[in-house]
């Protein structure tokens, strides 16, 4: 699959813990420490070896560091611009995830997002079905929809429901407040001058 | 809310207000060309309630093909055809559309803003509720911005990809421990000084050059006092000669030197001399002094026809400069030989 996933693995690492960690971690994955080109496609093994090996180094579980690096996605200015295109507030953004898989193919042709499917919404509970490539795409969703319930200023409480045996995975976002915090804000177009993320 | 009733002849009747929910862009105008009703993004571009009764070319200019008849409302009602409006506020922003007849001279008008989108949303302060739901506008600006990204990328890949040539390049062609070129890069530059030559170039002389009592540096200093050294006359050598002269290490205490300053013998020999009294200066290495000297054999390009082959030339004049490095270690080390005086090349 393409490195820009495996690279958001290395900045997440890097932003959060320095250098020093992530050439452990590249170490211990067998990965050059100049780590990953967004643009070049890797192997998915190595999607695999790299979370491994983070997980053994910095002594935590799979699923805390997948929620992490998920909300770590939206730090970076580009991700959370084009994730905001999905609708004008938190609840119009979560009905845009069913569309997350093809907006990502529009974006780059054969991106591997995992698909997110809304399959029951009842009130402010919404209950996602997520199917990717890697198991563990519920967590880094759930990290994200997080981050970006608070980048809408929306109060949610989210749960990564991890379900054995289909491949697939459930996270349920439940809406207690849309309008809880201040709107970090969001212009259609960018600034003109714009720092690279 | 009530619905739209539709009366018997199939016609639909809507409010302003759920219209413009439909078609945010939708301007009404009636038969004097007056702006009677408008949708509420027409409404953030035009200015606000002021546009309501104001003359539709007060705001815009009618761009068409053929400019036979004026931008009258007619005009506008009457073709079936894309309508192109500029606005005059802002005569870098064109909006696209249609129009209908209402009757009694009402004619309806529905814009969008075509390839100026990102203008206009920048210009009028758009957001996404601006936009109907049915248009592309947000997929169009979600697009182009995922486009600056995705290009981004690349753009930086190339460069790295680009400049991780150039090192590996340059790495191939040169010394890692003098910083001179290697024989890789000698060879290169002969063969295009060569292939020059055969197009009128200038003639040139090859100058090879090897370190006297070096070996003795190595065995009674060690290889770091070795290395030290070589580091030193790589230093020299370059500090002597012309800027566009190339010198490269091609062996242990080896040199070979492009020479392009003129082919006159006694000027060489001069040059020569000059680079082995440079070399017999001291080197010091960690409190310790230790001298060495070189000897050097010159040779200098002969005129050659295009169609030659260079790589026979090349080889030649290679062989006259070895020749005559053997004559003056032979005749006693220390010393610069010709090869035009063996009688050779």
């Amino acid at each position: 699959m393409y490195g820009l996933i495996n690279k958001s693995v290395q900045a997440f690492l890097r932003d959060n813990y320095g250098s020093a960690l992530w050439a452990q971690v590249a170490h211990r994955a067998g990965i050059g420490v100049e780590g990953f080109e967004a643009m070049l496609r890797y192997d998915d093994s190595l999607t695999e070896h790299l979370i491994d090996a983070a997980c053994a180094v910095l002594d935590r579980p799979r699923n805390a560091l997948l929620e992490d690096i998920g909300a770590h996605l939206v730090t970076f200015d580009t991700v959370r611009r084009l994730l905001r295109f999905g609708g004008v507030d938190y609840c119009e953004f979560l009905f845009s995830l069913n569309e997350l898989q093809d907006r990502g193919r529009m974006a780059l042709g054969d991106l591997e997002l995992p698909s997110l499917f809304l399959i029951r919404q009842c009130g402010g509970r919404f209950l996602f079905e997520v199917r990717g490539a890697i198991c563990g795409w519920g967590a880094v969703t759930a990290g994200l929809l997080r981050a970006m319930a608070d980048d809408y200023g929306a109060l949610a409480l989210i749960e990564d429901q991890e379900l054995a045996g289909h491949g697939a995975e459930r996270v349920q976002v439940l809406l207690l407040d849309p309008e809880f915090n201040t709107d970090r804000g969001f212009a259609l177009t960018a600034p003109r001058s714009r720092g690279a993320a | 809310m009530t619905p739209p009733a539709a009366t018997p002849q199939g016609s639909v009747v809507l409010s302003a207000d759920a219209l413009g929910r439909l078609m945010p862009m939708f301007l009404i105008c009636d038969a004097q060309g007056r702006i009677d009703a408008l949708g509420p993004t027409m409404k953030k571009i035009l200015g606000g309630e002021a546009a309501l009764g104001a003359l539709l070319t007060s705001h815009f200019t009618l761009r068409v093909a053929q400019t036979e008849e004026g931008d009258s409302p007619d005009r506008v009602a009457g073709t079936r055809r894309r309508l192109h409006l500029v606005l005059r506020a802002r005569p870098e922003i064109v909006l696209r559309g249609s129009s209908v007849e209402l009757g009694e001279g009402r004619v309806l008008i529905n814009l969008t803003f075509g390839i100026h989108l990102a203008e206009a949303v920048r210009a009028f302060d758009l957001t996404e509720t601006d936009f109907a739901a049915s248009d592309m506008a947000i997929e169009l600006l979600y697009m182009a911005e995922a486009n600056v990204a995705v290009l981004g990328e690349l753009g930086a890949l190339t460069s790295r990809l680009e400049m991780a040539r150039r090192t590996a390049e340059a790495q191939a062609l040169s010394d890692p421990l003098t910083g001179l070129a290697n024989r890789r890069g000698l060879d290169q530059a002969i063969d295009a000084e060569m292939a020059a030559l055969a197009q009128g170039g200038s003639a040139f002389a090859v100058a090879h050059l090897d370190l006297d009592y070096f070996k003795q540096v190595n065995d009674t200093l060690g290889h770091a006092a070795g290395d030290h050294v070589l580091m030193i006359v790589a230093q020299r050598l370059t500090r002597e000669l012309r800027r566009g002269d190339i010198v490269a290490r091609t062996g242990g205490d080896e040199f070979l030197l492009l020479l392009r300053g003129g082919t006159d013998e006694a000027a060489l020999r001069r040059l020569g001399e000059r680079l082995i009294h440079r070399l017999e200066q001291p080197y010091t290495f960690e409190g310790k002094t230790c001298q060495i000297s070189a000897s050097i054999g010159i040779a200098v390009s002969l005129p050659i026809e295009e169609t030659a082959d260079h790589g026979q030339q090349t080889q030649r004049l290679m062989e006259a400069a070895d020749r005559a490095l053997y004559a003056a270690k032979r005749g006693g080390r220390g010393r610069c030989v010709m090869a035009g005086e063996i009688g050779a090349g």
